[in-house]
């Protein structure tokens, strides 16, 4: 059993009028089995209303399954037993930063959660220390939140989570109201989380470039998995996340488009790179010298 | 006809410790049936620069003038100029109230004074051009998705019939296809009735694929004004200011650096197909 495991989920919530009659069940979660293995880093696609964010708010009770089991880290998360010890493993960081932020000061919004917790203080001062520093905001500690930009509240937002110590971050749309530079500092504190502490991330986003480094993707329409896999495999289908309402990285529809006007060119190209080698073109000279200069940084323009 | 911005500034918060300088020295000219991109980082600027085209905020130094009057005239008729230049802002459906979508969209002409047969006209005609279909008009809007609810909030602006329509990022949140169906009914309706579009957007890519005119905006002053193509050269700079090319365009210059002979100034994937194709067969 992985960190987190849904078995035969099913959620439906009542429809009612404007007088509170009921009108109808509307099934948001329809028999979805998950198993996330602890230190995965997992995307949810899906256009809106295919049941994303229902999903991720059974990851930590925030939902109960109406039918079916979901276990956080071996815990049922219907069992009110288990609340605290499921909203401290399983961290969640939403879409707005500006209604998660409740400090006056940068290390105290941060130092909330623990506190909550029942952390002595010596121990909340070092996780706000840790937690700022993992998401590279440690500088602006002693900031207000109000003058921060968006990149930087949301990494806030984060920092926050992780002073909690947990397993798990789900991330519901963190970049949506970011702008390019936020959004790049947003994923690179994520991805950091990841491969340095392990801390297992589900990331839902509508924006397809962000995901081409997780390890498994799952695709939801109309509250089902209806496609799963790695990136690749998931870029592979062009047209079928286009039936989705969904879409793939530029430069793989620009590889998809270029092979179906005849080029010898395979699905699922992930980076220029990939592209480049792909229509022949190896690396000059010249390129080698330029990578040598500033590899790290167009590394990451060029994904 | 047309809009121009002459040396407007706008200090927030003037005379006191808060004082901060949002807008610098901004000269422009927005002529008639353009589609214009503003983009620039989180407080660049974009959304106070927008808040003065209809006359929400004023200048505190400077004029604006829209058909060759100046807004800020004393009797300049500011309610007239509000119904002219429609601001849709960003999460528009949280504007929403009413009880059927068909009477949110009557409220903006509702307001303007028009008689019941010309606002449901005026309703009926925008609700048409955002793409909305009948059997959603007497729905409550807040049982409709992210999308249709965005449509509805913009049909409501739209229903004003404006000469300008300013929209803060209309997608933010949307998913890819309901991106696309927003942007494309506005690039619709802009060429059947020759609105003018300022569209502000975080996504360089939407921004590449829609607009003929891009303003970039860096700590309150104009930092580029031109043509995409002739904007995202200027890559490097545009990455100092938080923000970046399309995709498309890095993958153009890695190509050219690898040694195909493509053109880089390209910015989207329909261009750049044809230029490597072309490219390609020399």
């Amino acid at each position: 059993m992985g960190i987190i495991e849904a078995k035969n989920l099913v959620f439906e919530y009542i429809r009612r009028d404007e007088e509170g009659n009921v009108e109808g069940i509307t099934r948001a979660i329809d028999d979805v089995n998950l198993d996330i293995r602890q230190g995965d880093f997992v995307a949810v696609l899906g256009h809106n209303g295919s049941g994303k964010s229902t999903l991720a708010k059974h990851i930590n009770a925030i939902h109960y399954p109406t039918e079916g089991t979901v276990w956080v880290d071996g815990k049922d998360t219907s069992d009110d037993v288990n609340l605290w010890e499921i909203r401290q493993e399983a961290g969640m960081v939403f879409q707005n930063p500006d209604n998660q932020i409740i400090g006056q000061v940068v290390e105290e919004d941060v130092g909330f959660g623990p506190e909550n917790l029942g952390v002595p203080t010596a121990e909340i001062w070092q996780r706000v220390e840790e937690s700022l520093k993992a998401v590279g905001m440690y500088e602006f500690r002693k900031h207000s939140p109000n003058k921060l930009s968006g990149g930087q509240k949301q990494r806030v937002s984060i920092a926050g989570v992780i002073a909690m110590h947990p397993k798990c971050i789900v991330l519901d749309e963190p970049t949506a109201m970011l702008d390019p530079n936020g959004r790049k500092e947003v994923i690179r504190a994520v991805r950091a989380l990841n491969d340095v502490e392990r801390i297992t991330i589900i990331l839902i986003t509508h924006y397809m470039e962000e995901i081409i480094h997780a390890d498994k993707v799952f695709v939801m329409d109309k509250g089902k998995i209806a496609m799963e896999g790695t990136p690749r495999e998931i870029f592979s289908q062009v047209e079928k996340l286009k039936e989705l309402r969904l879409d793939v990285p530029q430069v793989t529809l620009l590889a998809h488009e270029l092979r179906k006007s005849g080029l010898d060119i395979p699905e699922g190209i992930l980076s220029c790179e990939e592209l480049a080698a792909a229509l022949g073109l190896s690396k000059g000279k010249n390129k080698r010298e330029r990578l040598n200069k500033n590899s790290a940084e167009k590394k990451e323009k060029c994904l | 006809m047309s809009i121009i911005l002459d040396h407007v500034s706008y200090i927030y918060e003037a005379g006191t410790a808060m004082e901060f300088a949002a807008l610098k020295d901004i000269n422009l000219v927005i002529p008639d049936g353009q589609f214009i991109g503003l983009i620039g980082h989180t407080g660049s600027g974009k959304s106070t620069l927008v808040q003065h085209l209809n006359g929400l905020l004023a200048p505190t130094g400077g004029s604006i003038y829209y058909n060759g009057a100046d807004i800020h005239d004393s009797d300049y008729n500011k309610k007239e100029l509000r119904s002219k230049v429609g601001l849709v802002f960003q999460y528009p459906e949280h504007q929403l109230f009413e009880i059927d979508v068909f009477s949110d969209v009557c409220f903006g002409p509702k307001n303007l004074g028009l008689n019941k047969k010309e606002t449901e006209l005026r309703a009926y005609a925008a609700l048409k051009q955002v793409g909305l279909e009948d059997e959603y008009f007497y729905q409550s809007p807040f049982d409709l998705s992210g999308g249709q609810k965005r449509r509805v909030a913009i049909a409501g602006v739209l229903a004003m019939k404006p000469e300008v329509l300013i929209l803060d990022e209309p997608t933010a949140g949307l998913d890819p296809k309901g991106r696309d169906e927003i942007l494309d009914q506005i690039a619709k309706l802009r060429r059947e009735t020759g609105i003018t579009v300022i569209l502000v957007s975080h996504s360089m890519e939407d921004v590449a694929k829609y607009v003929d005119r891009i303003i970039v905006m860096n700590r309150g002053q104009v930092l580029f004004d031109n043509e995409p193509g002739e904007v995202f050269r200027h890559y490097k700079e545009l990455e100092q200011v938080g923000l970046a090319a399309p995709q498309v365009t890095y993958i153009m210059h890695e190509l050219k650096q690898r040694g195909l002979d493509v053109d880089t100034d390209i910015t989207t994937i329909a261009e750049a197909k044809n230029e490597i194709l072309k490219a390609l067969k020399k």
